[in-house]
């Protein structure tokens, strides 16, 4: 990657000339000039406004203009709850975007369903149809934590390649459609696979060494 | 001011003969087939002239009941809430529609039919509101369980 030694550059640059290679220089410009869609879902599009206004001021990370129209941006921050009502816009609005594009799941909701995790109406996760760059915690999470989200992204894009970020994630995914239930398919198995065992589901963890040989009566037991 | 439920009572029962009110805690329980007249009635008489239906909802008691609650204040006296109450059975419930009385009941009653499976009758277009068309179930009811979302899918 480096073909030009960095003792050598430094020395160049205090002669005022300048090197950089190709994948800087346009990741440089990429990372700095990221159109956010103009969209939000429920409460945390209000801590989204607040950041693209004057206090928290996201124009300072290059990323100010909201466009109205998916062909214009090339970020999708997807700010708040997805209902399963929702869910095939925002994966069609994804489609329409341009390349290179990137994802936030901004807030609980958007990334695990948060508080509607138990809901009929609520989708677990927009991950579940359109891949998803940077996940923010929170619920809202605060402008200064949309800003971090934001800086993460960058970082990300600048240590990719420049042909790597053109090449990956082309195409359209799928876009849902409403079932008696829920959502048709419930995912998308080529972005997103379910969980083997529930985070949070205590009965189903593997019991302590000691307890388990204490309370059960010996489970038949399997070749290793 | 809104005038004693008992007040209330026999007031509507005087004035539409066959109707037969109920009080309970704070609430007056309509049968189903009188609430248009008692609705028509507490609209439109000078006395009580509760004029804004604020609320319409259900609230589902298995494994036999469903009842259905309507909030009424008068804009013209400012008075208000009244609490109405029809109780149905939860196999077949059936209300007549207070639509064509207030015209705030149409969306509130099409949520109510969405996610609670009331139907009423005379509602000038009862479809789904929140669902989608070609949703199954009425997922506010006690007994309804959502999809598992985590079921596996055939790659």
């Amino acid at each position: 990657m480096t073909a030009v030694d960095e003792g050598l550059k430094s020395e160049l640059q205090k002669q005022g000339v300048f090197l950089t290679t190709w994948d800087q220089l346009a990741n440089w410009g990429r990372s700095n000039s990221i159109w956010p869609l103009q969209f939000g879902l429920a409460c945390c599009a209000i801590e989204m406004i607040a950041t693209a206004a004057s206090r928290y001021d996201i124009a300072r990370f290059g990323s100010e203009i909201f466009r109205a129209s998916p062909r214009q941006a090339d970020l999708m921050i997807v700010a708040g709850t997805v209902t399963k009502k929702m869910a095939p816009q925002v994966v069609r609005l994804y489609n329409q975007m341009a390349e290179p594009k990137y994802v936030i799941s901004m807030g609980a909701c958007a990334t695990s369903g948060g508080p509607f995790h138990k809901g009929y109406n609520v989708l677990k996760g927009i991950d579940r149809y359109i891949p998803v760059d940077v996940y923010i915690p929170g619920c809202p999470p605060t402008p200064e934590g949309l800003l971090e989200g934001l800086t993460k992204l960058q970082e990300r894009i600048k240590a990719r390649g420049f042909g790597a970020a053109m090449s990956e994630k082309q195409g359209e995914y799928r876009v849902p459609a409403y079932g008696p239930q829920g959502l048709l398919p419930r995912y998308s198995p080529e972005v997103w696979q379910p969980p083997t065992q529930h985070p949070f589901d205590y009965q189903r963890l593997p019991a302590a060494p000691g307890a388990a040989q204490a309370g059960t009566p010996s489970a038949p037991t399997t070749p290793s | 001011m809104l005038p004693a439920l008992e007040e209330l009572k026999t007031a509507i029962e005087q004035q539409l003969p066959g109707v037969a009110l109920a009080l309970e805690a704070g609430v007056v329980l309509v049968e189903p087939k009188d609430l248009a007249a008692v609705g028509r009635c507490l609209k439109e008489s000078e006395r009580f002239r509760l004029d804004y239906l604020a609320n319409v909802t259900a609230v589902d008691y298995p494994p036999e009941r469903m009842d259905v609650v309507y909030h009424l204040y008068s804009m013209a006296h400012k008075h208000g809430p009244l609490t109405l109450k029809v109780k149905l059975p939860r196999a077949k419930p059936v209300v007549a529609s207070v639509t064509p009385i207030w015209r705030a009941a149409e969306f509130q009653e099409r949520e109510v039919y969405d996610l609670y499976g009331v139907v009423f009758e005379g509602h000038p277009d009862l479809r789904r509101i929140l669902m989608w068309d070609g949703f199954e179930g009425h997922p506010m009811r006690k007994d309804y369980v959502p999809e598992n979302q985590n079921a596996p899918e055939p790659a």
